[in-house]
């Protein structure tokens, strides 16, 4: 059975103007896999609570990157209010479906819209520091550059995992794709792969369907979605 | 009924509270149209008093999950079978108590 912590605020970091990455101090943190996410509980002083499911964003520790909903109830407080030494109550790692280990040997197609990024990038990270070969490759479909996560991180060359761009509404100067949504020409060519899809619903669903739609193996695509806001 | 859902991932955690096994890897039969597969594909929505989990294929419930202060309410109408993995190698190890990271349960 699976408890709550009592995870303390430690680091932030903004990832960009409107998501920010929140590092904390878990005692009894067992350890989790690149994909995995954690549920969160926030208390007010009237007793009553919210719940949000974030995932863990790198391999070791409790590191979530959490998009700011406007007027939602929990991601304001965690991308705006909350400081280093505030608490909050967790449960997990949760999730064992949506997981990434880093001795799979097939290569990997990771697909992700707008804050869909964060568990994928928790994969890219752990087959860093695992120092897998497996090759992959990230689909990254966002809205405009402002709304990058882990741009330097992801711009800086790393062996074996190759990462497309792919601006929905404003590109910046010079990108050679025109802004849009993703199509099939994105995601293609056609390469056996385990997939990894993950952000809101309507792009998860419409992302799948052009996976198949290339040919990709529906069992071997594993998905999820974040609500319609994610908050 | 929403028009957004999410999906069986999300009923990892409050799942996670009631069960020592990860049944988000379980794979799950369809009561009404016979389609299997894992938990985690189920469309779940999550704009009511509790978590309401529909087949992926016919859209008939296959699992309710109602939490209220002091008990859970669980009702797996739509599940002919789940199969749970157990250890070993496979998405079940997360869930086993083999001691691998994440086997926190």
């Amino acid at each position: 059975m699976t408890r709550w912590h009592v995870a303390r605020l430690v680091k932030v970091r903004d990832e960009n103007a409107t998501a920010r990455t929140l590092v904390f101090d878990v005692p009894g943190w067992p350890g989790h896999l690149a994909g995995q996410h954690v549920d969160v509980k926030l208390t007010a002083g009237d007793g009553y609570s919210a719940r949000r499911s974030y995932s863990l964003a790198g391999p070791e520790g409790v590191e979530l990157t959490v998009q700011r909903v406007p007027d939602g109830e929990v991601s304001p407080y965690l991308t705006l209010d909350m400081e280093p030494g505030d608490e909050l109550e967790l449960r997990g790692p949760v999730g064992g479906w949506f997981v990434w280990r880093p001795d799979g040997p097939a290569p990997v197609l990771l697909v992700a819209g707008g804050a869909g990024i964060v568990p994928l990038m928790a994969m890219i990270r752990a087959r860093r520091a695992a120092g897998a070969d497996t090759p992959f490759r990230l689909v990254y479909a966002v809205r405009s550059p402002e709304r990058l996560c882990y741009a330097d991180e992801l711009l800086r060359p790393d062996p074996g995992v190759s990462v497309t761009l792919a601006y929905t509404r404003r590109v910046p100067e010079g990108h050679p794709r025109p802004p849009g949504r993703l199509t099939a020409a994105d995601l293609g060519p056609y390469g056996e792969a385990d997939c990894y899809v993950c952000g809101p619903t309507g792009f998860v669903e419409a992302s799948a369907a052009l996976l198949v739609g290339l040919g990709h193996d529906p069992a071997r695509i594993r998905t999820e979605r974040f609500g319609p806001t994610g908050d | 009924m929403q028009a957004d859902h999410l999906d069986g991932n999300a009923l990892a955690g409050p799942l996670a509270e009631i069960f020592a096994a990860d049944v988000s890897v379980a794979v799950s039969r369809c009561a009404a149209c016979g389609l299997t597969g894992p938990v985690a594909s189920l469309h779940v929505y999550d704009r009511a008093p509790g978590l309401v989990a529909r087949c992926p294929g016919c859209e008939e419930v296959v699992l309710r999950l109602v939490r209220s202060p002091d008990a859970a309410w669980l009702d797996l109408r739509g599940a002919v079978t789940l199969r749970i993995p157990l250890g070993g190698a496979g998405p079940g190890a997360v869930a086993s108590a083999g001691g691998e990271p994440g086997a926190d349960r």
